[in-house]
């Protein structure tokens, strides 16, 4: 506190209008400008909100609630767009005791991140690098998935090479796709959309395709065959799928490259590399074949009929679906499988095709059921001057074993089964108008349901009293008549009618979920239970606890009927 | 043909002779309330037939009854029968908690939505010969005299019953003034309950009118509402007291 040393004139400031803590009076009084200028000098996330610099207009923000402070995640966003380059990025898996680099991405290999570095020292090197936990499982399952689609697309035999490759036999293949050099430029290019980098090499042996693939160093490496000892010649022995003590050994005997092994005798080459070793590179030159072990693609079973003249009636359609169904379920049956989904194509006689799906709840190989299904969306289809054949596959299946049957043989009929109606309902009603309602963990009223799939059976609800009938939205009263802050009304209007409430129960009063919105963080609903004097029991409630303003504005509205 | 001593014991030999005709193969439900069953002609709800039932005034309070007075019944056959109770709708607006206390949690329903009247008793007459449910709902605004035959026919053929839930469609006109080939007809209005020595609402009571049956006489009763298993209760101390709403006993069904 200022003291005034000045006798002379008044004993207080400002001639005693002085009130404790004044704005003036305080130590340093600063103005709205300097504070102004001293925030924006601050760091941008210690810079203060609104509400901090009193600017009262500003809504408080909720102290709990899981935003961001405004400005710091302003900030972010901004650094964001403006560090357009990504820090390199790195995968890591752990070795024994440490963790070793399994990958870098190009901005980390042009920086001297190789694999096989520790993750440490690489953090050393570079503390604001992008470390990740390397996959293997989803790399093979990507690598698999590229093995399937080759097999369906390019050639009949692929195989998967090491945890990094894909050989793809092309013998026979590559005329349908304009020779091997454009075959490899767009196997390149698919690569590339798909986001991954790749390179190619075109080979006699997959023991020279394997090593130019790796360390030929060109994107796309053709070779002739015959020609494979001039081409491997420069490479590292390592290119040959040597074991790791091989190598070591030829690192031990001076040998470098595959052309270092060339000219030696093979009887001492065995016995120092191994015969293995030898069998390697004579495979890669092509001495010795060497056998692919092709990806066998998951087969749909697939069952057609070619009719001997075009049909158009629904019963002959039918006949025709029972007949392919008939083989369906006998392919089913050996292989184990039930179908969840079969897909019909018929083709008719002026080239076009027609597509009929059903789906069923549970695996099933029931011909009966299925072709009750069928007849269902029968009538959708349009065969035009006639059909001439039809292609029953079933896409989608899962395992299924045989069936007891020891109720049925005792002469118990027991339960039959709910699937075939879901089926048959879901055929006839779409696939979203059967449901059950489960159980959702929330007090207000309208979230605790939600629609589970048709042969759940979900949790309950704890045994507060709820209405049979919930109207969709709560609809206002008017004239309530309630004593506050917990009686139920006396008396409302609703929907034009007046009501005289003789009884009621309450209030159970229900909180707003404040992680929701923002609207609900001090909102209460009071909920009652009342009868009028006609016998109708209804549910209403009030918003507002009655006594604090914040919680609602005390308006009133019916929320559900109990019978 | 013997001479017939009085008008009731012709009534009782024929009504002998026509019971043959349609053999019974599923039991009927009984009410567990002496004061009903003794007055339905199969002593319970004919378990493989249709049923209408509908509120007894346009108001939403006494649809929610009409529709509790089914959720008990049903209740009461999933549990006996260990299966689920197929609920036809074309507009959802039941709250599953308030039917989880009226006996039918949700693992014993399965909801579908049919998109108007006709889809419902299509999804209805499935489900009937299915016959694997233990009862088949369906709420519909009107379904005229072949569709309740077809149901009643689907009804018979999956040993299944039916509750058709009428809703009302026009102020003044009552569902069952339609023709229908439904066993029973039921109209459910809400009553006021007693009243508790101490503040609150009391069990609920509801005025229960059969309107029409099949071999039987129509009937009112008060009745308090089913519990939480199905159940429904006489009021205690007012056991053979007639219904005090006199204004719907009065229409003809």
């Amino acid at each position: 506190m200022p003291v005034d040393d000045d006798p002379g004139a008044c004993s207080v400031p400002r001639g005693g209008n002085w009130r404790p803590g004044a704005r003036w009076a305080r130590e340093g009084a600063r103005d709205r400008l300097g504070v102004a200028a001293e925030a924006t000098a601050l760091p941008l996330h210690q810079q203060p909100t609104m509400r901090e610099l009193r600017r009262r207009s500003e809504a408080a923000e909720h102290p709990f609630k899981g935003r961001q402070h405004a400005p710091l995640a302003a900030t972010v966003a901004r650094a964001e767009r403006a560090e357009a380059p990504a820090p390199p990025l790195i995968l890591a898996h752990q070795i024994g005791n440490q963790q070793l680099i399994a990958a870098a991405c190009p901005a980390a290999l042009a920086l001297g991140l190789v694999p096989g570095m520790a993750v440490t020292q690489a953090r050393a090197l570079l503390p604001g690098l992008d470390i990740r936990a390397s996959d293997p499982a989803a790399d093979a399952v990507v690598l698999d998935q590229l093995a399937s689609h080759a097999v369906r697309h390019w050639t009949p035999t692929a195989a998967i090479s090491g945890a990094d490759g894909l050989w793809l036999d092309l013998t026979g293949v590559t005329h349908l796709f304009g020779g091997e050099e454009r075959f490899s430029a767009r196997l390149l290019g698919f690569c590339r959309r798909l986001g991954l980098t790749a390179r190619v090499a075109v080979a006699g042996t997959l023991g020279a395709a394997h090593a130019l693939a790796r360390f030929g160093g060109q994107p796309i490496e053709r070779i002739e065959v015959g020609r494979e000892a001039q081409a491997l010649a420069g490479l590292p022995l390592a290119a040959l799928r040597l074991t790791p003590e091989a190598l070591a050994a030829a690192t031990r005997f001076g040998l470098e490259r595959v052309g270092d092994l060339l000219p030696l005798p093979r009887g001492p080459l065995a016995r120092r590399l191994g015969l293995a070793s030898v069998r390697r590179l004579d495979e890669a030159l092509g001495r010795v074949a060497e056998p692919i072990v092709p990806v066998v693609a998951h087969e749909v079973p697939v069952a057609t009929l070619r009719l001997l003249e075009p049909i158009g009636t629904a019963e002959a359609i039918e006949q025709v679906i029972r007949d392919l169904l008939a083989d369906m379920v006998e392919q089913l049956r050996t292989r184990g499988l039930g179908a969840r989904t079969l897909v019909l194509a018929l083709d008719r006689v002026d080239g076009s095709e027609q597509r009929l799906a059903i789906g069923t709840v549970r695996a099933t190989r029931d011909a009966a059921h299925l072709a009750r299904l069928f007849h269902l969306r029968i009538e959708r289809v349009d065969p035009g001057l006639g059909i001439e054949a039809m292609r029953l596959a079933a896409p989608r299946t899962e395992p299924l074993g045989a069936t007891p049957l020891g109720g049925t043989l005792a002469g118990d009929v027991g339960l039959a089964d709910l699937s075939t109606l879901v089926d048959q309902l879901a055929g006839r009603a779409g696939p979203t108008a059967l449901f059950t309602v489960g159980a959702v963990e929330s007090d207000v009223p309208e979230r605790a349901t939600i629609r589970v799939e048709p042969m759940a059976s979900p949790q309950g609800w704890p045994a507060w009293k709820r209405p049979v009938r919930l109207l969709r939205r709560p609809e206002p009263l008017s004239g309530v008549v309630a004593l506050l802050p917990d009686h139920p009304p006396r008396r409302f209007t609703w929907r034009g009618h007046a009501h005289a409430v003789v009884a009621g129960d309450g209030p159970e009063r229900i909180h707003g979920e404040w992680w929701r919105r923002d609207g609900e963080v001090w909102a209460v609903r009071d909920y009652f239970r009342v009868e009028d004097e006609a016998g109708a029991r209804f549910w209403l409630f009030r918003r507002g606890d009655g006594v604090d303003g914040a919680t609602g504005d005390l308006s009133w509205y019916m929320h559900g009927l109990f019978g | 043909m013997p001479a017939a001593t009085s008008h009731s014991e012709i009534v009782t030999r024929l009504r002998e002779s026509i019971a043959d005709v349609r053999p019974r193969q599923v039991a009927a439900l009984p009410f567990a309330l002496p004061e009903i069953d003794r007055r339905l002609a199969d002593h319970g709800l004919d378990g493989a037939a249709l049923h209408d039932i509908a509120p007894a005034a346009p108001s939403l309070s006494d649809d929610a009854a009409a529709t509790l007075f089914i959720a008990g019944i049903t209740a009461r056959l999933a549990a006996a029968a260990d299966t689920r109770v197929l609920w036809v709708v074309s507009r959802f607006d039941l709250y599953a908690p308030g039917l989880e206390q009226a006996g039918l949690p949700p693992g014993r329903i399965l909801f579908a939505e049919g998109r108007e009247d006709k889809d419902v008793l299509a999804l209805m007459e499935d489900g009937l010969r299915h016959g694997a449910l233990a009862a088949v709902v369906g709420e519909v605004r009107r379904a005229d005299m072949t569709a309740s035959r077809r149901l009643q026919l689907a009804a018979d053929a999956g040993s299944t019953p039916a509750f058709l839930s009428r809703r009302w469609r026009r102020q003044g006109v009552c569902p069952l003034s339609e023709l229908s080939a439904a066993t029973t007809r039921w109209r459910i209005a809400c009553a006021p309950s007693e009243r508790l020595p101490a503040p609150g609402v009391g069990r609920a009571r509801w005025t229960v009118e059969l309107v029409r049956q099949r071999g039987g006489n129509p009937f009112s009763l008060l009745v308090e509402a089913s519990d939480d298993t199905g159940r429904l209760a006489l009021p205690a101390g007012a056991q053979h007291r007639a219904a005090p709403a006199a204004g719907a006993t009065a229409r003809a069904a």
